[in-house]
Formats: structure tokens, C-alpha cells, sequence
């Protein structure tokens, strides 16, 4: 015991004039803070997480929490942070795990970019009485068409076009699996994208019969553990997508564990009953970018080359070079998702270390394809770390077709970003599997929230793309002439191909 | 209905392949292809009840993602035959490369001669479904690598008599690898461990020995005795002592 | 990345180069359309010791000129001339491929035991590295890589591979990431007497490449395929160690396997390991490397590309699909996959 304890990092404080006994803290709170004795309400600060579940339900806001009540001795260098990681391994002599994205401070490079509008020289275009169109396609695109005259004389199209996803906002939720996330918070973002017309990710969990009737707004994934692929599966998806990596840990396999491997999950997933489900790092038939193409295409031919293939990989270093192959492997859509990406659990070293931010990989990829001319093979989907229409209309204009959203569309449903996902005790019934959890996740009001936020996302994009002087989502796409970089170091500019503001 | 012929020399593997589609709906029981040379993806996705019998050498993901049919080669198999299979059966008279049965759920893939490196890599099972991967000769290294489930068995019978290859069952989780004779120590991987190859077993598993011999007109009589060494996960949870807590 | 193949008659009969492009079509599934390249052993017999330039010229003005001057200055072109090619439908010249018949004067370099490869080392380094629109993509005695982008059919017919005879052939199907449709990225990379067709990605290019450099090579290709030709320059030339003493370096047991070795072998590979750390080659890769002497071909230490060999008689073969060597021959015997780091090696005989 020579370390002895660390700080508390949350502290929980109700304030008695104000608290009515409803019990609802002590009800609500699945991490064990509260307690009663006799008719005291007890608080063990040490547990709270700041999920503010309890804040949230309290009727008469007594609760207040305050973050890190003990201080350190300051210091630049050696942050409490720091320091309460090198005692966690001193005492353990184990990898660091974490929920959620990237928590380390880098400059977040949207925030340095800025939009355009019009002034005198062409009008700004009112989205809500003029026409607006935001429809995108997600697929390959022909580089030219022919044509050719029937018997009658017509004119009829020669070029055969290959299947795409028919989005009517360019927002889609990313893949987030059935096991990580309940099957409540799976639902109510399948209710939300079909109303709204878009697609979902299944993530790699498989796809729970609740799923079937919304299987035409899924997207199935194919990950390295293969969890829940059959053909039954790859045939019920819109699309089929490979994932390689995340952004959150590039270059390391997933790893649910056995505690949240429970009867539906197990049969989801095709897997016993609590044993671990292990992703592999890589996929092991895939060791180099032919071996990509060999899954791209046996996937296709599985499926008679009727469904889209997209394929997922973390925003790397050399994410530009890696699209360029991608794009030749058949694949219709390539998904870079950044290093702000979220995720259930990851090892704390690659969530705050490996990988790069999205804005940039963007920005590389479009430039890469449209330099080898290749552009038209394949649709870019952005990921990690979007967290509003600024995000997605700056994503779209350095060169995406489309996004997914994650962490925003789990806030939407309650979510605090506590980043304790993996303990599967998620108080808002979204990461766990706790069937009393999970009840309070209402499917039909998570529905209504998540398509709440993905309408209300596309009205201020059809606002912004209208005081822009635009009326169709093609012409948003790849125009870096309506950003301008604000504070970006010339590198950065010469990277996103964006002039600085007042050039 | 009789029995369908297709000849694939020089065809790719698309025509190939819905070729074999269309005898299948329209009833065929029995398809013979010909002249097989490096075509890819041979039956993949397929279901149904029907034989089919290769003569050459498929290219790689022979009967991915298949369920249902039995598909019998007359030469080697390049890669990871077997791939994501979820059910039927694929006889190899001949050896086959790497990740053999690669992440294969359910059915049967039963190689005469020998396999490459990570035969049997994230193998799983779930209720009655138990992939089986059976191999006459022997095994390159990291056998049943990530092994979620199902059976792997190696019976030696090669101009090498005994495995010499590492990373046996490295991070198995489920399911078992039977080796015949011994099998070093140094050979098994991380979560690997060795326990005894009982009578109980024998029985157990005496009906695939003799399934797997009668397949290839082997005598079974040399295989049907204890000298087996079976490999078993050490945990369920091979990696969960690994990580702390932020 | 890609698909291989290589073939040696040991007895060193000419094969010319119909063969070897039926069996790298084959692969087609591997590559993507914008690289294939072949290199013949043995196919100038009339000029059997001149060092054969072979130079992608962007045109024949100003690079040309500075290249006559440069070898003329250090030796005597023997002979000189465009390569004969033939536009296909999916492949039209992009460059000028020319080839020089050379002999440097060995007496101009100083201090070396082989003065002439010396000689022709260094010029091709500046060539490439300071002469703009010149590439020497082979340079080698009596030997020739041709190389272009486009499908592995289209290059073959482009050059007329078949109108050579060789008895070492390698050949490269390639699926690029980076600079598709340049000529000088696609494989065969040689250096002298060195050829090289690589599958895979080399992970510790950074590390090798700067231990090539500081040995005095400059990498001008874009890929990390060039360090193999110069690693097996400095090791099994310069360092005079052999084929397979060449693949334990690059290719090393693991520390594991070396501590349970007999002590003799136990020492040996040990100060391999330390000598060599930076030569290691790390990341997933199936390589086969040619001289005149013969081909040696190995995969990386865990065996993440694929690798099968084949003989019949005096011919070997290497290839990443099995099927590729069928269609080659048909007859072809003893069909196996070799382990991980195992050199395969075929040595001419007479």
C-alpha cells in the first residue's frame, strides 16, 4: 500500500434543503453512488462517473458534481492525468484501457476553418422556398456514359450503372455493434434513419431479428472476427461493409467482453453464451491490398454484385495511398474514419496516439483519387469526431460525399460521454446489456430524439449551402473555395488545399 | 436430373459461378467442372443440396460463405479454402495454402495432404453448429490461431511424422486441436494447454477418424488409438488479465 | 501488393518469354492493370559482357545527351539502340526505352574490389537521382528487365517478350498504391546483376532505407521494393555472403528460436541479428531475387504472403499461385509451400 489512494475525480454533493427524499438518485444510478441509511442519502463520490443520470432525473435540482475537487501541485509537464496513469501501472503493470474518442488536447483543425457565404455578386439562395436538394448517391460512378439508338430510333443508355445507397440527407450513423451498444439504442437508430431516408451501420455484432424490418436502411459489417456473417446476413443489408480499422485504435482488434455476451447477443453473434468475442487485429485472408480486393470481390460475388461494398479504414499517415488502393479493389465506397473517433473500449495509448484527424484525411483521399483519376470509383464517407452541420458541411466541402456520426447520435439518446461504456452499467441503457438498463431506453422517443438531431443537422446544412449560393449537395462536394483557413500553419493549408481567410 | 458438366478452362470466375447458380435452381444434384485453373471464389455464397466435383487446381475462398453443398477437389487448393463457411462439406485430395477454414462456423473441410500457415484461424462454434477441419498430412505454423470453437485435426501422415511448427492454438478460446503423436511444448501458443487424449476421446471422436479414412480410402486401423495430444484453451478468457482501467 | 512469379532452367537452357507471360495473365486477379514487368537472364548473347543500360528516356534530347556524356566520360558504349517496341490498344509508349551496351573503365576507380560494378553503381545513382527525365531501370550483364504500366499481356506484347531467350525469367503483376502509371514503379527494381519482384509491404522501409543510404545508395523509385536490390548489393556483393546467409539477415530467426539453437549455429545467427538489425526486413512479403547465378525466393518471418514452389528437371519455379506455374507447365512436380524466412534456392549448374 505504498501508493496509497488517488484524488477522487468526481465530487458528488446533494444539497439537503433542497432534496425531497424522492429516492429517484438512488433509483437511477447503476454505478452505485448513493445509498440510504435509515433516512439518509448517502453519497460514495468515488463512484460516480459523471453520467449525470441522477442530475437528470433529480426533480428539484439538488445534485450538483464537480470535477476533480482535490487539486495537485500544477504543473505543465506531469498533468494529474499523467500522473494517475503511471500510478495505475506501477500498481497494476497493465495496458491502460478507455471509452470514448481521442481525450488529449490537439487543435481540432474544423474549428480553424470557416464557411462561406455570398455578398452582391451572386444571390444567396433561401433553402426553405427554393428548391434544395441534399439526395446523394453512394456508390461507383461511371467516368463517362454511352449511348446507344434502339430499333425505334431513340436514344438509350449503353453504360450499365452499378447499385448505389440512395441518401436523402448526407448523414448516416456510423457502426456501432449490437453488444457494445443495447438493442434499444439499436432500434431507435434504425426507426430514425428510415424515417429520415438514410442508413445505419450494424457494426460487427451481427443483425438481431428486431433489426429485420428496417434492413433496407442497414448497412452489414464484415469485421475480422466475421461475428454473425453468413450469407443470410450479407444478403438482408443494403450495403456490405468491410471494416479494417477505427479511428479510435487504428491497427488493433476489438475485444467485447464475455459479460456482455448474453443470450441475444450470443445469438446474434453466433457465439456461445459469455465466452469473449475476439476481433482480430487484422482480417487474417487479408495481409496486403490484393487480398482486399480477393474479400471485396468475394463478398460481391456472394451477393451476384447486387449490393454496394464500402470499406472502412482508420485515417492513418499514408490514408491517401491506402483510398488510392482501395478505390481499385471494386469497392464502392471507402469510409476513413479519424483518430477523434469513438469507441466502446480502447487501450489509452492508440485512443490519444495513433492515426490522424479527419479534416485532414479528407482532404488527402479527394486530392489523392482526383489526382489518379479515380475520384468516380469510389464515395468518401467521413467519420470521427463530427459533432455538428459545421462539422458535416466542411467535411462535404474538402471532399466527402457523406458522413457517419457516432458519439452525436448516442448523446441524442442520453449519452453524457462519461466514457465508461465498457462496464456495462451505461445508466441511460444505451452501452450495456442490463436488461433493466436497457428498459429505460424507450425505442420509440430515441427514435424521435436521433431524428430530431439528423433533421435538424440538415436544415442548417440547406441554410448554409443557401447563403453559399448552392442548391444541390453535388456542388457542396469538393469545394475547397468556399473554406478558408483561419490560424492553419501553411503545411496544414497546403494539406486541405485551402486558401487562408482574406486570400 | 442428370448429372451437370461445365467446362472452365480459360473462364472467369463470374460466369463460372452463375453457371453453377443455374444448375442448382433448376434442380441439379450433381455438377462436375473441369478443367479448373486458378479460378476464384468457386461456389461462393451457394446453398443447396448438390455435389460438386472439381478437377484442377481452384484459386482462393473456395465455398466462402457456402452452406449446404459438398464440393470435392482432385488437386491442391491455393488460399483459404473454407473461408467464413457456414455449413456442407469441401474434401481436398490433394494439400492446400494458408488460412484454411478461416474463420469457418459450421461444416466440414477434410484436407489428405498438408496445409499452410494459420489452418483454422478464429474457427467458432455456436450450439449445433461445430466446424470441423481435418488434415491428413501436417500443418505450418499458428494452427488454430484465435480458435473460438469447433475441432482441428492434424493426423500426420506425411513425409514429416510428427508437427514441428509453432504457435499452436496461440489465443485459442474455445474448441479443440487433436494432434497425433507428440507435440513439444515449445510449439503450443499463448492460452494453449496440453491435457490428455483419453479413450473417452477416441470414441468420441473414432466416427470422423473413419469418416475422414473412408473419404480417401485410407485404412483407419493406425489412427484408431490414444496417440493423440489435445490442445485446449487455457481460459475462456485468454487475454482478460491484460488491461486496467482509465 | 501484387503477384510474382520466377522460373531458372539450372542447365541453362533458354526459355523465351511466352511462358512466363501466360502464367503472370493468370494472376491478373492481383494486379490492377497500371504495372507488370519481366526480367530475362542470358539474352544478350552478343554482347555477353557489357553491362546492358536499360533507360526510360522522356525524350531524346537534353536527358540523352547528358547521359552519352556521363558514359562516355567513364567508359565506351559498345553498342547502342531503342528498344524495339510495339503499341498495344491498352499500352502506348510514355517513355523512350533505349538501351546502352556498356564497358567502364575500370582503372578509373580506385579502391574497390569490384571496380567495374562500382563504376556502374555510382552512375546509375546519379542518373537517376540528378539527370531529369532519364531512368535506368536495368543495368546488368547480359541481362533485362522490361517493365511498363498496363496489364501483364499488354507489357509482354509491348516489348515482344517472346522474341528473348533467357534461362532465369522473373516476372511482376502490380496493384499500386502510390504512383500508378509510372513506368519506373512497376517491378522488376534492379542493379546490376540484382533483380528483384516483391509481393507485400515492407513495414521497416524507413530503417532500411537508411541504412542503404548510408552505404551510398539513394533511393529515386518511390517504393520500398528498390532497398531489397540494394540490400542484397551490399550484403551479398560487397559483403560477399551467401544467397541464403543474405535471406537470414533480412529474414532472421526469432531470439526464441536462436536461444534454443546448438551454440555454433547459436553464435552465428546472434551476431547476424546484431550485425544486420538495420538490414532486417519487417512487414508481410514474398520476394524473389535473381543474378545470373540463380534465383533465391523467401517470405517474411510469419509468413503473411503466399509463396509455392514447383520443379521439373532442371527447371524451378516461384510463384505466388500455384495455378500460374500449371499453366506454365503443366508437368511441373513436387508442388510445395516453403516456411516462413525458408530460402528457396535454384543455382545454375553448368
Amino acid at each position: 500500500m505504498t501508493l496509497g489512494s488517488v484524488p477522487m475525480r468526481y465530487k458528488v454533493s446533494i444539497d439537503r434543503d433542497q432534496c425531497m427524499q424522492c429516492m429517484r438518485c438512488v433509483d437511477n444510478c447503476s454505478y452505485g453512488v448513493y445509498r440510504v441509511d435509515g433516512d439518509k442519502i448517502l453519497v460514495d463520490s468515488r463512484k460516480c462517473t459523471a453520467c449525470h443520470r441522477c442530475i437528470s432525473m433529480c426533480p428539484r435540482d439538488a445534485i450538483s458534481l464537480q470535477e476533480r475537487p482535490v487539486d495537485y501541485r500544477s504543473h505543465p509537464v506531469w498533468t494529474a492525468q499523467v500522473r494517475e496513469d503511471v500510478i495505475n501501472q506501477a500498481r497494476t503493470g497493465k495496458i491502460i484501457l478507455a471509452g470514448m474518442g481521442n481525450a488529449l488536447d490537439y487543435p481540432i483543425i474544423f474549428d480553424r476553418l470557416v464557411l462561406d457565404a455570398c455578398q452582391v455578386t451572386n444571390p444567396s439562395i433561401d433553402p426553405l422556398r427554393e428548391p434544395m436538394e441534399l439526395r446523394t448517391y453512394l456508390g461507383k460512378k461511371p467516368s463517362r456514359l454511352e449511348f446507344k439508338k434502339n430499333d425505334q430510333g431513340d436514344v438509350e443508355l449503353a453504360t450499365e450503372l452499378a447499385p448505389n445507397l440512395k441518401l436523402e440527407t448526407p448523414i448516416m450513423i456510423g457502426h456501432m455493434s449490437y453488444g457494445a451498444i443495447s438493442l434499444n439504442a439499436q432500434l431507435s437508430m434504425a426507426k430514425a434513419v428510415a424515417e429520415m431516408g438514410t442508413f445505419m451501420g450494424t457494426g460487427e455484432g451481427g443483425l438481431h431479428n428486431a433489426l429485420h424490418p428496417y434492413q433496407d436502411h442497414t448497412i452489414v459489417q464484415v469485421a475480422s472476427g466475421r461475428f454473425g456473417v453468413d450469407i443470410d446476413y450479407l444478403e438482408r443489408g443494403a450495403a456490405i461493409e468491410i471494416k479494417i480499422g477505427q479511428g479510435a485504435k487504428p491497427g488493433i482488434g476489438g475485444h467485447l467482453p464475455g459479460e456482455k455476451v448474453c443470450v441475444d447477443v450470443s445469438c446474434t453473434r453466433m457465439i456461445p453464451l459469455g465466452s469473449d468475442a475476439i476481433s482480430p487485429a487484422p482480417h487474417h485472408d487479408i495481409y496486403s491490398i490484393e487480398d482486399l480486393a480477393q474479400l471485396v470481390r468475394s463478398l460481391k460475388e456472394a451477393t451476384e454484385w447486387k449490393k454496394p461494398v464500402f470499406v472502412k479504414i482508420a485515417a492513418v499517415h499514408n490514408v491517401a495511398a491506402i483510398a488510392a488502393g482501395i478505390a481499385r479493389s471494386s469497392a464502392d465506397a471507402v469510409v476513413i474514419d479519424g483518430f477523434r473517433g469513438g469507441t466502446g473500449a480502447a487501450p489509452k495509448v492508440f485512443r490519444d496516439n495513433v492515426g490522424i484527424p479527419i479534416e485532414a484525411a479528407i482532404a488527402a483521399v479527394d486530392q489523392k483519387l482526383n489526382d489518379q483519376g479515380v475520384r468516380n470509383e469510389v464515395s468518401i464517407i467521413a467519420s470521427g469526431g463530427i459533432r455538428n452541420s459545421a462539422d458535416l458541411a466542411k467535411s462535404i466541402a474538402l471532399g466527402a460525399d457523406a458522413v457517419y456520426i457516432g458519439t452525436a447520435s448516442l448523446i441524442a439518446l442520453g449519452c453524457r460521454v462519461c466514457g465508461n461504456c465498457y462496464r456495462n452499467l451505461c445508466p441511460w441503457g444505451i452501452a450495456t446489456q442490463r436488461q433493466d438498463l436497457v428498459d429505460r431506453l424507450d425505442p420509440e422517443i430515441g427514435a424521435q430524439n436521433v431524428a430530431n438531431l439528423i433533421h435538424a443537422w440538415t436544415l442548417e446544412l440547406s441554410e448554409l449551402m443557401g447563403a453559399a449560393g448552392l442548391n444541390s449537395i453535388e456542388s457542396l462536394r469538393g469545394n475547397r473555395e468556399r473554406l478558408r483557413g483561419y490560424m492553419l500553419d501553411e503545411g496544414m493549408l497546403k494539406v486541405l488545399k485551402v486558401n487562408p481567410v482574406g486570400a | 436430373m442428370e448429372k451437370v458438366v461445365i467446362d472452365a478452362k480459360g473462364m472467369h470466375y463470374t460466369p463460372l459461378n452463375k453457371q453453377v447458380r443455374q444448375a442448382v435452381a433448376s434442380g441439379a444434384k450433381e455438377i462436375e467442372i473441369n478443367n479448373v485453373l486458378g479460378q476464384r471464389f468457386i461456389a461462393d455464397g451457394l446453398r443447396g443440396d448438390v455435389k460438386i466435383t472439381i478437377n484442377g487446381i481452384p484459386g482462393g475462398d473456395l465455398c466462402m460463405f457456402m452452406n449446404g453443398p459438398e464440393c470435392t477437389v482432385y488437386g491442391n487448393c491455393e488460399h483459404a479454402p473454407g473461408n467464413t463457411m457456414d455449413g456442407g462439406m469441401i474434401v481436398v485430395h490433394g494439400s492446400a495454402g494458408d488460412a484454411v477454414a478461416h474463420s469457418m462456423r459450421g461444416g466440414k473441410v477434410y484436407v489428405r495432404g498438408n496445409i499452410g500457415y494459420r489452418g483454422g484461424i478464429h474457427m467458432k462454434e455456436y450450439e449445433s453448429k461445430k466446424p470441423m477441419l481435418i488434415i491428413g498430412g501436417t500443418s505450418h505454423a499458428f494452427l488454430g490461431e484465435y480458435m473460438a470453437g469447433g475441432l482441428i485435426m492434424v493426423f500426420c501422415m506425411a513425409e514429416e511424422p510428427f508437427m514441428q511448427d509453432r504457435g499452436i492454438g496461440s489465443g485459442i478460446h474455445g474448441g479443440e486441436i487433436v494432434i497425433r503423436g507428440e507435440v513439444a511444448d515449445r510449439l503450443l501458443g499463448v492460452g494453449a494447454k496440453k491435457v490428455e487424449f483419453t479413450e473417452t476421446d477416441l470414441k468420441r471422436l473414432s466416427p470422423v477418424i473413419e469418416d475422414f479414412c473412408s473419404r480417401f480410402n485410407i485404412d483407419p486401423a493406425p489412427l484408431m488409438n490414444t496417440n493423440y495430444t489435445r490442445i485446449v484453451p487455457s481460459s475462456s478468457r485468454p487475454f482478460a488479465g491484460k488491461y486496467t482501467w482509465e | 501488393m501484387c503477384g510474382i512469379i520466377g522460373v531458372i532452367d539450372r542447365a541453362r537452357s533458354g526459355m523465351d518469354g511466352s511462358g512466363i507471360k501466360k502464367a503472370l495473365s493468370l494472376m491478373n486477379e492481383r494486379g490492377s492493370g497500371e504495372g507488370a514487368g519481366y526480367v530475362a537472364y542470358g539474352i544478350y548473347p552478343d554482347f555477353p559482357d557489357c553491362y546492358a543500360l536499360h533507360v526510360f528516356y522522356d525524350n531524346l534530347v537534353e536527358p540523352k545527351k547528358k547521359v552519352d556524356d556521363l558514359l562516355e566520360k567513364w567508359g565506351r558504349i559498345v553498342h547502342q539502340e531503342e528498344i524495339p517496341t510495339y503499341e498495344q490498344p491498352g499500352l502506348k509508349k510514355q517513355h523512350i526505352p533505349w538501351r546502352y551496351f556498356y564497358k567502364p573503365h575500370k582503372d578509373l576507380k580506385v579502391g574497390s574490389s569490384s571496380p567495374e560494378d562500382d563504376l556502374v553503381k555510382t552512375l546509375v545513382m546519379d542518373i537517376n537521382s540528378r539527370i531529369e527525365g532519364a531512368l535506368v531501370f536495368s543495368s546488368g550483364i547480359n541481362m533485362g528487365v522490361f517493365k511498363a504500366a498496363g496489364w501483364p499481356e499488354d507489357v509482354a506484347d509491348f516489348y515482344r517478350i517472346q522474341d528473348y531467350k533467357g534461362y532465369i525469367w522473373l516476372a511482376h503483376n502490380r496493384y499500386p498504391t502510390n504512383t500508378p502509371g509510372w513506368w519506373g514503379g512497376a517491378h522488376p527494381f534492379n542493379l546490376l546483376d540484382w533483380s528483384v519482384v516483391h509481393n507485400g509491404e515492407i513495414t521497416s522501409y524507413g530503417t532500411n532505407k537508411q541504412y542503404v543510404e548510408s552505404n551510398g545508395y539513394k533511393c529515386t523509385m518511390f517504393t520500398d521494393t528498390e532497398v531489397v536490390a540494394y540490400l542484397f548489393d551490399i550484403l551479398g556483393r560487397r559483403h560477399g555472403l551467401a544467397s541464403d546467409m543474405v535471406v537470414k539477415a533480412l529474414a532472421p530467426p526469432f531470439w526464441d528460436e536462436i536461444d534454443e539453437m546448438p551454440e555454433r549455429e547459436r553464435k552465428i545467427n546472434h551476431a547476424m541479428r546484431l550485425t544486420y538489425r538495420s538490414a532486417q526486413m519487417n512487414g508481410p512479403f514474398a520476394i524473389v531475387v535473381a543474378t545470373s547465378q540463380g534465383i533465391v525466393g523467401f517470405t517474411d518471418r510469419i509468413k503473411l504472403r503466399p509463396m509455392v514452389v514447383g520443379e521439373n528437371g532442371d527447371k524451378l519455379y516461384i510463384s505466388s499461385e500455384e495455378a500460374a506455374i500449371r499453366i506454365m507447365d503443366p508437368n511441373v512436380q513436387n508442388i510445395r509451400m516453403p516456411r516462413a524466412g525458408e530460402p528457396v534456392i535454384g543455382r545454375v549448374i553448368v
